[in-house]
């Protein structure tokens, strides 16, 4: 009987467990989302289910939708059609429910996209400052944290223009991370740097990766996606093609189009 | 074949050494600036006899044969006109700056109440001075006396009626007070106003960016003489009767929309040349529109376009000279207001006063220049490498 009871009471825990995850631990839930630019239908049925803490790579050719559909949970693009829910709070038109979940989802660009007329230490404390309202000496203690993180506490009182772009991009990390975003969207973050500094950028997203966060990475980098994705994304055509955990993705492809994908990118 | 040996070691270091006496030095400098080649050698040549015409007869004229002191007509006349000087003479007449100089700084404002004027000269000197000076502190508290406190004294202060201060009518004021009074206000006016109706023509609300739309190119397509007419003349016609408006007032009303349209235009310019990526930027941040464009884009944009608006600024800085068309006097009015006084009437009067008058209008011009180019430097964080 008290074994049984034990295991009833387990059974009611991963019940609740389970209650918990379908409740709270969706971060990111995005339900039947169609976009078009004018005519043309950019993204087509998009279903995808994020969990907190999961780590997602994105990945296809060129001109398949996967920034745009990155871009669109925090709503740099609008979609016309279906639900994204993100941190509980579903996009729409109002304005304050985006900047609510904007503020909560930390963006690294291409092109870093840091603000060229302020030092490292002022791009980093400027969101906190004014978004969150952090007195400025505490907004600069915890941009020294995270710029001794990604490694270039010294560049504090540089310009962006006097940086290396792998520099430039773990400060565009750094940025992100000091709004203590719950959620990290990397929208090619490699793509614009020399191959040297490609390995900085990646470790610093590996430790981010180690420490729990969620993230969904648009990337052509294959290591990164075998080293810390629980769950690659191919897409083309604006449409979801497949999904996979790393193993099963790269070894073991189902779909036509991943494999001709996968043969061209690994050698 | 006899073998090529290509190994070679250095047994003693090269010491530095002048260049050779040929680059360097005046000789080297007029040879490549100046007589480089024959186009080069004619040009040069060429602007050195335009020099030497025409800066003699210059200076001759306005410091040599100058007329420096004198308390009428004769002394800048020559005999056969009735004065001192002998025949053939032509030199300035600063004599006749000299006596019209507080006519021409402050117009027919009344003498005993000219320390008013020149006390808010004095003011806004002191206060501007500091604001423009980088490494002094307390920027923002200066800021606020300087667009804020200033104005209200100054206004007190140049128009009176309360405190005891004997009030004076703004037909009376002229000169360079007209001058300077709708400049600063125009100035100070017109950049906020057209930031605003810049960002209003960029916005994605249809109603507002049309209204921007709409003022924008109607004002700049107007000439500011008919915007100054129908702000003297016509708006008259618009308020309810019995409601006055001074006609100053009017004038600064019509100079300031006028300059804000052209702002709106140059700002506008700025704004187009700052890449999407800062947008994105600030908005994956969560700023707010205001925020974003007042802490990322609108730094970004003005810096780039500080050469259009100070052009901007100099442009109705001299336009405030047609204030002149609703009879009021600025600088240039009073300067030939008086050209017709009998006691001074010469043949150099006129030369006297007009180059007078330019010479004030490009004091402020040059030193507005000059003064943004130091800033776009002391603004420039691009580092090319």
């Amino acid at each position: 009987m008290a074994t049984e009871n034990a295991v009833s009471a387990e059974e009611i825990k991963v019940n609740a467990a389970k209650m918990h995850i379908s409740d709270t631990d969706v971060a990111i839930d995005i339900i039947a989302m169609h976009k078009w630019y004018g005519e043309f239908h950019v993204l087509k049925d998009i279903n995808l289910k994020v969990m907190r803490g999961e780590r997602i790579v994105i990945c296809g050719p060129s001109g398949s939708g996967k920034s745009t559909m990155i871009r669109c949970i925090n709503r740099l693009e609008e979609h016309q059609k279906g639900k994204i829910i993100v941190d509980g709070k579903e996009l729409t038109n109002d304005l304050k429910k985006i900047d609510e979940v904007r503020r909560e989802v930390g963006m690294v660009f291409q092109h870093f996209n840091l603000f060229p007329h302020l030092t490292i230490l002022e791009n980093c404390t400027l969101a906190p400052i004014w978004v969150r309202k952090t007195p400025k000496k505490q907004a600069e203690e915890i941009a020294m944290h995270f710029l001794t993180r990604v490694k270039i506490p010294e560049q504090a009182n540089k310009y962006p223009g006097q940086l290396s772009g792998g520099q430039q991009q773990r400060v565009a990390i750094a940025r992100s991370l000091c709004m203590n975003p719950r959620i990290m969207l990397f929208d090619e973050p490699t793509s614009a740097l020399d191959p040297e500094m490609i390995k900085e950028v990646l470790e610093t997203m590996v430790g981010l990766a180690e420490e729990g966060m969620t993230m969904l990475c648009v990337t052509h980098e294959m290591g990164f996606a075998r080293k810390v994705a629980n769950r690659v994304i191919f897409m083309d055509q604006g449409q979801i093609v497949e999904q996979n955990t790393p193993a099963e993705f790269f070894d073991h492809p189902r779909h036509e189009r991943t494999k001709l994908f996968l043969s061209q990118i690994l050698h | 074949m006899q073998e090529h040996d290509t190994s070679w070691v250095r047994t003693e270091m090269a010491l530095s050494q002048q260049a050779p006496a040929g680059v360097r030095g005046l000789g080297a400098w007029i040879r490549k600036n100046l007589i480089a080649s024959t186009g080069d050698t004619i040009l040069t040549i060429v602007g050195i006899v335009l020099v030497a015409m025409i800066l003699p007869q210059i200076i001759n004229w306005a410091f040599i044969n100058a007329q420096w002191t004198g308390t009428d007509r004769t002394f800048c006349a020559t005999v056969a006109q009735g004065g001192i000087q002998p025949d053939g003479w032509s030199g300035a007449c600063w004599a006749f700056v000299n006596a019209k100089f507080g006519q021409f700084m402050f117009g027919r404002y009344p003498i005993d109440e000219r320390w008013r004027p020149i006390l808010v000269a004095v003011l806004f000197v002191v206060l501007l001075v500091p604001l423009l000076i980088p490494r002094v502190p307390r920027k923002g508290l200066n800021a606020i006396l300087f667009f804020l406190v200033l104005p209200i004294v100054a206004f007190i202060l140049l128009t009176g009626g309360v405190f005891g201060l004997l009030h004076v009518e703004t037909p009376l004021w002229g000169g360079l007070l007209v001058t300077l009074s709708l400049s600063f206000v125009g100035i100070a006016v017109s950049l906020p106003i057209g930031i605003v109706l810049a960002l209003g023509r960029r916005s994605k609300m249809p109603i507002v960016k049309t209204l921007c739309v709409v003022f924008i190119e109607t004002v700049r397509g107007i000439p500011l003489i008919t915007v100054l007419f129908m702000a003297s003349v016509m708006l008259p016609l618009f308020l309810p009767a019995g409601v006055t408006f001074d006609k100053l007032l009017r004038a600064l009303i019509g100079v300031s929309l006028f300059a804000a349209a052209y702002m709106a235009e140059v700002v506008r310019g700025g704004l187009q040349a700052i890449p999407k990526g800062q947008y994105e930027g600030a908005d994956s941040l969560g700023l707010g529109y205001w925020q974003k464009m007042g802490l990322i884009v609108l730094p970004q944009a003005l810096k780039l376009v500080i050469p259009g608006i100070v052009n901007t600024f100099i442009g109705m800085f001299k336009d405030t000279s047609l204030v002149y068309i609703i009879g009021m006097f600025d600088l240039l009015g009073v300067v030939k207001l008086h050209f017709s006084d009998a006691n001074w009437a010469t043949p150099q009067t006129a030369r006297s006063g007009l180059v007078f008058a330019a010479f004030v209008f490009w004091l402020f011009c040059f030193g507005m220049s000059r003064y943004s180019m130091f800033t776009e430097r002391r603004l420039d964080t691009s580092y090319k490498r």
